[in-house]
């Protein structure tokens, strides 16, 4: 009851955040003497997905609010660089060089360096950006989460749960219970379960932030493709490093196979080379995939409300009863996605590392 | 394209904080958690453990308790049949016995009985004799005081001579 009230009321204000927004952006362009700027979903639905240099909350007027960013970036030919991404004035100006490319260049929205020739050269680029914050920010939550309820376990196991303990019980239970230990087993579980319960807490909490529209939230990042990248390397890693003999044996000459699948054209074992990397590649995919469809989704039906609203005011307030609806209704539906992408990913996880864990004693048998 | 080719940024600072959160939830957070979580399950087994223990030991004891009453009540009727068994012995033997006193006591009765009595007949006797002696000796000197009376007599002894 709560947790969809406090949905309710998050989507709420960011209806209206957006509402304001938009319309500030009409008052902003009837005021200066350019043409009016036409709405353009895919380009709104595009920069919310994708990463930025600052965090940009509102535009009131004609003037941005937003949260400035440091940006650090190593070039090899004018060395370090570390200031706020404030200087490019929203991706309006140049700053010592640097500026953000425009929509033209294959570098669009990332900061390039100008160089002699007129050409744009990407310099080496750890700029502090709204996922890097995003970032952050959930993991000085998981940390005060996690910290706090280690203390209250730290006091005793004999003690009832309390609080936020009481919430995050069951979840590491059934994370260890019916993930870690269905899928590796009793005796090897415990070597994987604080990298799968990181992982899958990390993913959730990321999820759920990405569903919260005000400023530590609202980032995309579980759907962006260098986490989920990082995240299924992590799992890739670790699959490669406890596999066992068995496994790595299974991948160059799996039994039970005709020999001639495997001879003069080694077809199984490039079949099975092939299963060892599509794995974490599928893991990063569906959590990208999935996270980034739920935000074009919700950010797509309030582009409805504008594009019905540039043809009439009345079409647009029509259509965003609609959309609001949908929007709740889809907000709901990624709190869901949020924890299945999040358990899918960990019990995944948890049965590639399972499977690589395997002995095969009965493939010996089996030969004949 | 953008949306697919991972930024460089972004993937270090994920590398770099994502390793350094697991570390510090692995020592700070899970490691502490787990071991509660299972110790609190380890507890819990025990307890569950040590009080099936107990129920079973309860029912033992209670089969025990049962088993000794039912002993206790066969002892009790065993040793109360053996009493009104002894009971039943002492009495007849006591009847026996007194039976038999009686018996004795009747036959000494009676042989007391008939002794005395043939000594006091025998007692009788004597004093008869003596009294028919006496009384004989009184008549004789009765009928022999006159003459004529002793010669009647001796003629009447003359005559049953005779008569034999």
């Amino acid at each position: 009851m709560l947790k969809s009230s406090i949905t309710f009321i998050l989507l709420f204000v960011t209806i209206l955040s957006t509402f304001l927004t938009v319309k500030a952006e009409d008052n902003s362009s009837a005021g200066s003497s350019h043409t009016t700027e036409k709405f353009n979903a895919s380009k709104l639905i595009m920069d919310h997905i994708a990463d930025a240099y600052e965090w940009h909350i509102a535009k009131i007027g004609s003037t941005h609010v937003s949260l400035p960013l440091p940006v650090i970036l190593y070039s090899s030919n004018s060395g370090f660089h570390i200031f706020s991404s404030s200087h490019f004035h929203h991706g309006t100006e140049s700053y010592s060089g640097f500026l953000i490319a425009g929509e033209a260049s294959k570098y669009k929205g990332k900061i390039v360096e100008l160089a002699v020739d007129g050409s744009e050269v990407r310099p080496f680029d750890i700029s502090i950006t709204k996922n890097v914050v995003s970032l952050f920010a959930s993991i000085v939550i998981l940390l005060l989460i996690f910290t706090t309820i280690a203390k209250r376990y730290k006091e005793g196991f004999d003690r009832p749960p309390k609080g936020i303990q009481s919430w995050m019980e069951p979840i590491v239970l059934f994370i260890r219970d019916d993930v870690v230990k269905a899928s590796i087993g009793e005796e090897k579980h415990q070597k994987y379960l604080p990298y799968l319960l990181t992982v899958f807490f990390f993913i959730l909490i990321n999820n759920v932030m990405g569903l919260i529209p005000i400023l530590p939230g609202g980032a995309n990042l579980t759907g962006n493709i260098a986490i989920t990248l990082v995240l299924a390397l992590f799992t890739f890693v670790i699959i490669l490093f406890s596999g066992s003999k068995d496994y790595y044996m299974h991948i160059v000459n799996a039994p039970g196979i005709p020999w001639w699948l495997k001879l003069p054209i080694p077809l199984m074992p490039f079949v099975e080379i092939m299963g060892v990397f599509t794995k974490p590649f599928v893991l990063m995919v569906r959590l990208f995939a999935n996270i980034t469809a739920g935000h074009i989704i919700v950010l797509g039906f309030y582009s409805l409300i504008f594009i019905f609203g540039e043809k009439s005011i009345y079409a647009g307030f029509g259509v965003s009863v609609i959309s609001i609806a949908f929007t709740i209704f889809m907000g709901l539906l990624e709190l869901l996605v949020a924890f299945i992408q999040a358990y899918v990913f960990t019990l995944l996880s948890a049965l590639y590392i399972g499977m690589a864990l395997e002995q095969h004693e009965e493939h010996s048998e089996k030969r004949h | 394209m953008g949306l697919v080719m991972p930024d460089f940024g972004l993937l270090f600072w994920m590398v770099l904080s994502f390793s350094l959160l697991m570390w510090l939830l692995g020592k700070f957070a899970w490691k502490p958690i787990l071991k509660a979580l299972s110790a609190r399950e380890d507890s819990i087994e025990k307890a569950l453990q040590s009080a099936e223990h107990a129920k079973s030991e309860m029912l033992k004891l209670h089969a025990g308790n049962e088993k000794l009453l039912k002993e206790a009540m066969l002892e009790r009727e065993r040793i109360v049949k053996e009493a009104r068994e002894l009971k039943d012995s002492i009495v007849r033997e006591a009847k026996n016995q007194a039976v038999v006193e009686a018996n004795k006591v009747m036959e000494e009765a009676k042989a007391a009985i008939i002794r005395e009595r043939a000594e006091a007949v025998n007692e009788m006797k004597s004093v008869i004799s003596t009294f028919s002696i006496e009384i004989a000796e009184k008549i004789l000197k009765e009928h022999l005081s006159d003459n004529k009376k002793q010669k009647d007599l001796v003629a009447n002894y003359m005559e049953n001579i005779k008569l034999n």
